[in-house]
């Protein structure tokens, strides 16, 4: 053995110079952290004569551009101070959701989607918006999204954009394939029109779709494809229809579809990396939402960006559903907050058009907040300024989340059910169809796992007695 | 041994080593490099992203977009303040263990690092209840409080490692001299223990800057850390790759330099007993 | 040596955290337990009652749980043992003479420093992506097809972040061990005619025993709690293929809002995780006896 004593003092002796430099310097930079943390902690009393309302938001780009025009707002209405807190979707979800499931107070507005509206409306978690001023004009916003987000009665979120699903194609590809893509196309053109334009040696694959597991990403576009299947997700039971026709249809399809003509790797993309493809000229066709359509023909990131065509979402000959769904990203307040007139006047402000007619002044129509007013739509400066609007609004027009398919159902949503167990529901379903895109399993299989599972969940919340 | 042979031989090591070191920090240096072009460029195939055209715009935008200061000072504030509060309790502890070791000590270690098991995920609603009574939500000192608590029991597994290695017969010595406990602790002692808790602290300030459920979950928007800084960059509706990229070098870059410099430091006392 | 008082004043000194690490595991744990005999969802408030064992019974036999079971074990046990491996090869090559030593370690330690959703999203996008990803161009420049490693083989996948995270932290101390063994011993071992090998596996590997099982004991603690790697990259599919115990419980509690349920999940995982600490510190406690 060594000689431990020796070895120590020798240690003790190199290090404790340099040991004690490290600390030195870890000690002041704590002391002047906690300083600064002192002095911010000052600014925020002396500032506190104004109410400071915590506003949560997503970080799509819409709402990130709203963050840089606040001096507006600051202008109008110099007493209220906006503190942001913009997070990724899930994490937004997640938090925003035990927020105000345990009252913990911690925001003022919370930017919420079509999902959470009816069902957090129905248990008295949110201020209803019924009296917001006269010029906010409430009988603009698109009836397919205001029905979407009311509840008896009662506005319970202001839509700051909306969005539907179509789909977008390669004008280019389709002429050298010699075809031509009809406004109202079925799912027979979408096939026939994958196969024309695949090419896989040049890296060109007909279509692109959604395969990553979750509620918001395969299950959000399978169950619209069921929905223009004439099928549905639960019947007047709450019976899970894994076991229906329609379903066996949108499976088998979706996944000839993908396995034919899709690219690799499909079972793990989602809308960005379904956008990332399209926007290298590796997709012929890709069916997601409608707000793809600036992304796509943005010339800065995308090189398609002039080819770039806009159908209807297709659906089955003789379904008098298509395969489009509605989403709208939209503000409401939670009850029990402090500060529920400030948090009015900034939902006010937010998705007026007075805001509309700002962003237009200042970065052109084309980037304003599309899916959320009539009059939007019929204003001949936007209609020239995105090629998509009259695409875009009749996709919205035709989702209607009150009766999503041709038969009825006992649930509120297009591309999902409104209800607290479906997150977790659907992303187990969209596994199971994931699992098939994979190769792992069949579609049977996976229908049959996706019907026992949904049973299994509906029994557990009491649904199925 | 021939000079000539071995100087080969360290040729030869050195090109394997550096090789290996460069596919390690490969991602990394991807994620560097990507922070640097535009959107439309970060998605192209390798080669084209290297070739094309290199940009600050996403670090303007980053900048543009977010308040990167504060979230960087809550995070310095969290994780240091953890760790030293975590000290604080923790040495003491670690000192009586490993000087006054009892039959019990090795149990009552292996029962704290066993603390550490429950999943985060499982026991977020209880914490959050609590946190809410008692208007802790959002503020510096919840996620001190949780995180100090998140790296006790390492802290005082490492500092029960290095404490012991710290022999007896030194103290013996001291006292022989006439020295008082007090001057014994303070210039015997704790310089020798100086280089153990400056390890530690490092090894747990890593640790605690990169914690991503508890700081991401107990706050909202006054003492969010980078952690939901990165959470505002990844995956919006929209390409976001240079974005992401500049944010997360942006993230770690502080903890990376850090760690670099005193990579050293945090070597020699990263023991954990290991070291007999 | 030590009298009574010294131990009384030892006793004192421990307390402070004893008690604060008791409070931190007995109250949540307590609640948790509480909870798991409930009915209570945050997002249907005013359903509540005492619903007996039924929250255990459902996540016992749902049908992703032997699976979920399976996947951590492998998942824990796949990243141990290449950090373990890798940290031993390459502490033993950064304890040579080398050119820019510091440099190396500098590369090979950074990846402890990135934050777990971040890399996760850079293996995905940058690495794995079957189109655009790196991995992908190596494939085709060599002329293979290239794989798709997130569909068809995701646990593995997510092995592979994971260690590349932790490989940097196993280095580290394999590193330090290796650099307190004795030099003389080895010398003596070369004179008296032994081969590289041999010193290697007689003198060297039980030395670094003891480090391994320190790696071992440190990395499956946080291992076992591994979620936001899987949460980034695979969403636990396709289908459960990389669901783990601490990813279900995820589903149960934040994706479901069924606190009830997420609770029994999360004692559930308490006692496998402590059935595997049990082994685990059995195995260390030999080792570390000194």
């Amino acid at each position: 053995m060594i000689d431990r004593n020796a070895c120590v003092i020798e240690y003790f002796l190199t290090d404790w110079a340099f040991a004690q430099s490290i600390w030195e310097d870890i000690m002041t930079l704590t002391f002047r952290a906690l300083l600064g943390a002192c002095a911010l902690g000052a600014l925020a009393t002396a500032a506190s004569a104004e109410t400071t309302i915590t506003v949560a938001t997503v970080n799509n780009g819409d709402m990130v551009r709203m963050q840089g025009y606040m001096d507006d707002f600051y202008k109008l209405h110099p007493d209220i101070k906006v503190d942001w807190v913009t997070l990724e979707e899930n994490v937004l979800r997640q938090k925003v959701t035990t927020d105000i499931a345990t009252k913990g107070g911690q925001f003022d507005v919370l930017t919420i989607g079509t999902y959470e509206v009816p069902i957090w409306g129905k248990q008295g978690w949110l201020v209803s918006l019924n009296d917001l001023p006269a010029d906010y004009d409430v009988n603009d916003l698109l009836p397919a999204i205001r029905s979407g987000l009311t509840v008896d009665g009662n506005l319970y979120a202001a839509p700051f954009y909306g969005e539907s699903s179509f789909v977008m194609y390669r004008k280019d590809l389709m002429e050298k394939a010699g075809m031509t893509m009809p406004e109202k196309p079925t799912w027979a053109d979408i096939e026939k029109a994958a196969a024309a334009m695949t090419d896989k040696d040049n890296g060109i694959y007909g279509i692109c779709l959604r395969g990553k597991a979750g509620w918001g990403e395969n299950a959000a576009f399978l169950s619209a494809m069921d929905n223009s299947m004439g099928g549905r997700w639960f019947d007047m039971n709450w019976q899970p229809q894994f076991n229906t026709a329609p379903w066996k249809e949108t499976l088998t399809r979706y996944l000839d579809m993908m396995n034919k003509y899709g690219p690799p790797g499909a079972s793990s993309n989602g809308f960005n990396e379904n956008l990332a493809l399209f926007q290298q000229g590796k997709c012929g066709m890709w069916i997601d939402a409608t707000v793809a359509a600036s992304f796509v023909t943005n010339p800065k990131d995308s090189s398609v960006a002039d080819k770039v065509g806009f159908a209807l979402a297709p659906n089955k000959e003789g379904v008098d559903k298509r395969a489009n769904w509605l989403w709208a990203w939209s503000l409401a307040i939670p009850a029990g907050t402090k500060h529920e007139a400030a948090a009015k006047t900034f939902i006010d402000w937010a998705t007026s058009k007075h805001y509309t007619e700002l962003v237009a002044a200042k970065e052109g129509w084309a980037n304003v907040p599309p899916g959320m007013r009539t009059s939007l739509y019929e204003n001949p400066e936007y209609q020239k300024a995105a090629p998509f609007a009259k695409m875009t609004i009749d996709s919205i027009n035709a989702a209607d989340p009150k009766n999503p398919s041709v038969q009825e159902v006992p649930y509120t949503g297009v591309q999902f059910v409104a209800i607290p167990e479906f997150q977790a529901i659907g992303t187990a379903v969209g596994q199971q169809f994931s699992a098939a895109l994979a190769g792992q399993m069949t579609a049977d299989q996976a229908l049959a796992n996706a019907q026992s599972l949904t049973e299994r969940e509906m029994k557990k919340s009491g649904y199925i007695k | 041994m021939a000079r000539k042979t071995s100087n080969r031989r360290k040729l030869v090591l050195t090109i394997i080593a550096w090789s290996i070191g460069f596919v390690i920090f490969f991602p990394i240096l991807w994620t560097i490099i990507l922070s640097f072009k535009s959107e439309g460029d970060a998605i192209k195939t390798p080669l084209q992203v290297l070739t094309s055209h290199w940009t600050f715009e996403s670090y303007g935008l980053v900048q543009e977009r977010s308040n990167y200061f504060r979230h960087f000072m809550n995070s310095v504030v969290i994780s240091f303040g953890s760790v030293i509060l975590a000290l604080i309790i923790g040495i003491p502890s670690a000192w009586a263990m490993a000087f006054v070791p009892g039959k019990r000590t090795k149990d009552v270690l292996m029962w704290m690092l066993s603390t550490k098991m429950m999943p985060a995920v499982g026991v977020l609603v209880p914490i959050y209840l609590m946190f809410r009574d008692w208007g802790l939500l959002d503020t510096r000192t919840g996620l001190i409080i949780v995180l100090c608590l998140m790296n006790l029991p390492i802290v005082i597994w490492m500092l029960y490692t290095y404490f012991k290695e710290i022999p007896s017969e030194i103290l013996e010595a001291a006292r022989m001299d006439g020295a008082g406990l007090r001057s014994e602790i303070l210039y015997v002692l704790t310089p020798m223990a100086v280089p153990g808790i400056a390890s530690t602290l490092l090894l747990n300030v890593i640790l605690s800057w990169n914690e991503a459920f508890w700081t991401l979950n107990l706050t909202a928007a006054k003492a969010a850390p980078l952690t939901a800084f990165i959470a505002a960059y990844s995956s919006p509706e929209g390409l976001f790759y240079a974005k992401l990229s500049a944010a997360s070098t942006l993230a770690i870059a502080p903890i990376l330099i850090l760690g670099w410099f005193s990579q050293k430091q945090l070597v020699r006392g990263l023991t954990f007993g290991a070291v007999k | 040596m030590s009298t009574q008082a010294s131990r009384a004043a030892a006793r004192l000194m421990i307390s402070p955290s004893v008690i604060l690490l008791f409070l931190w595991m007995a109250v949540p744990l307590g609640m948790t337990l509480w909870f798991s005999f409930q009915r209570y969802n945050l997002l249907m408030p005013g359903q509540g009652g005492f619903v007996g064992f039924d929250n255990y019974k459902y996540f016992l036999t749902d049908p992703a749980f032997f699976t979920a079971l399976w996947n951590t074990l492998a998942l824990v046990g796949g990243v141990l043992l290449i950090t373990v491996f890798g940290g031993i090869l390459l502490a033993l090559l950064l304890d040579q003479a080398i050119y820019g030593q510091g440099i190396v370690r500098v590369l090979v330690i950074a990846p402890f420093f990135v934050m777990p959703t971040v890399s996760a999203l850079v293996w995905k996008n940058m690495l794995y992506n079957p189109v655009n990803g790196i991995f992908a161009y190596i494939a085709e420049f060599f002329g293979f097809q290239p794989y798709d490693f997130l569909a068809h083989s995701p646990l593995l996948s997510i092995t592979l972040i994971v260690a590349w995270q932790w490989l940097p932290f196993a280095t580290l101390i394999l590193l330090t061990a290796l650099q307190s063994l004795d030099s003389e011993q080895l010398e003596a071992a070369e004179m008296d005619g032994a081969g590289a090998l041999s010193r290697f596996f007689y003198i060297m590997v039980p030395h670094l025993a003891r480090a391994a099982t320190v790696v071992i004991l440190i990395q499956t603690i946080f291992l076992l709690s591994t979620f936001a790697e899987i949460l980034v990259t695979t969403n636990g599919g396709p289908g459960i293929a990389s669901t783990t115990l601490t990813y279900l419980v995820y589903v149960q509690s934040l994706l479901q809002f069924d606190v009830g349920g997420g609770a029994a999940g999360g004692v559930v995982a308490v006692i496998l995780a402590n059935i595997v600490a049990i082994f685990l510190m059995r195995m260390i406690g030999k080792n570390l006896e000194t």
